[in-house]
């Protein structure tokens, strides 16, 4: 009986305590940035489905004529003073706007087309652009589509790398 | 005659031990590697650091309201010029606190211009009326990013002296305290 009661003041106690871990947990999920509408951080891309700079610039050097398709899909402001060789822009992902203009990039690819996306117009943590843009070929019904990560910015972890960029529209 | 037998005629002829050139060799090779090596990854970077403590780029603008915005013109002043976006998120975090030091440094000779770096000029002033930013805002274009040494990630704040030198470059979100230590620095100096 004694040891029920026991039990009992721990549940008790532990509930006030759970509370205070949901609430922790609500708070931490909603402080990860996710951009206003869309719901879709750069997060919600699978671990899997993530490129490193490393791996692309590797890639772009061995293959320069057989590279995936690669689409910027941040600012034109920022594509214009840098971006990958051969990269397309594709609009930003956050606006109606951008995903219109990324669909019709994409509109005469084979479903089954390599892509890559990316942004870099802030940290990958905040970035409002590369998760709705991954959703949209997403269900476009695209296979292979992958996101570059970059962790801080495109100035950071392209430029910053010496990888080569071509500039202008 | 073959490089190592150059080498050797060369030790003989200056009775320098064959050895000792050997080693001599590869250290030149070395540091010929070395510092290629290095120059390829600074390089991008120096156009960013490069533009500190030199005058800072020199623009005139429109802001949102019609004022214009002469930067040379305000030499005399400490100018905290902030680039950010409206998808920005970190961006409109800081500018609140800018907002707050102009009004508290306004009399000691502070003057913050933010530059938005959008596309359109819509969502900046959503966010403008948000955040009821009373600051000079001025759409950024490709001429003025590659003035500052390209602004390829946000947010990005210099500071001018009231010498018209660029004294700092913070990239990302700035520490707010630490900023404002320098700010007061800058302030302090005639």
């Amino acid at each position: 009986m004694r040891m029920l009661v026991g039990m009992y003041r721990r549940i008790e106690l532990g509930l006030p305590g759970v509370l205070i871990m949901a609430f922790c947990c609500i708070s931490l999920a909603r402080a990860q940035y996710s951009p206003e509408g869309t719901g879709l951080s750069a997060f919600s891309i699978p671990q899997s489905q993530l490129i490193q700079t490393e791996a692309l610039n590797r890639m772009l050097q061995e293959q320069p004529k057989a590279h995936p398709v690669i689409l910027q899909v941040g600012s034109h402001l920022m594509y214009t003073q840098a971006h990958i060789p051969g990269s397309i822009y594709a609009g930003p992902g956050s606006q109606p706007s951008g995903l219109a203009l990324l669909a019709s990039k994409v509109g005469a690819l084979k479903k089954s087309q390599v892509i890559v996306l990316y942004c870099g117009c802030c940290p990958w943590s905040h970035c409002p652009n590369i998760g709705p843009a991954f959703k949209r070929l997403h269900d476009l019904g695209f296979t292979n589509v992958k996101a570059l990560y970059l962790a801080n910015n495109f100035g950071d972890d392209w430029v910053g790398k010496g990888y080569r960029v071509e500039q202008g529209n | 005659m073959t490089g190592s037998a150059k080498g050797t005629a060369l030790s003989k002829a200056t009775s320098i031990p064959s050895h000792t050139m050997r080693h001599a060799q590869a250290r030149a090779r070395w540091l010929a590697f070395s510092l290629l090596t290095c120059g390829l990854f600074v390089l991008p970077l120096q156009s960013q650091t490069a533009l500190l403590h030199r005058p800072a780029p020199g623009f005139v603008r429109s802001d949102l309201n019609g004022q214009r915005i002469d930067l040379r013109a305000l030499r005399g002043k400490v100018v905290l010029l902030n680039f950010w976006a409206s998808w920005c998120g970190p961006c409109q975090v800081e500018l609140p606190a800018f907002q707050s030091w102009q009004t508290k440094y306004d009399s000691s000779g502070l003057q913050v211009i933010t530059v938005a770096m959008d596309d359109d000029t819509g969502p900046v002033t959503a966010v403008v009326k948000k955040l009821q930013l009373r600051l000079p805002v001025v759409m950024g274009d490709d001429e003025l990013g590659k003035m500052y040494g390209d602004i390829l990630g946000l947010p990005i704040t210099f500071l001018i002296s009231r010498k018209g030198m660029l004294v700092e470059r913070v990239e990302g979100a700035a520490d707010i305290s630490t900023l404002e230590t320098k700010v007061r620095m800058l302030l302090s100096e005639r």
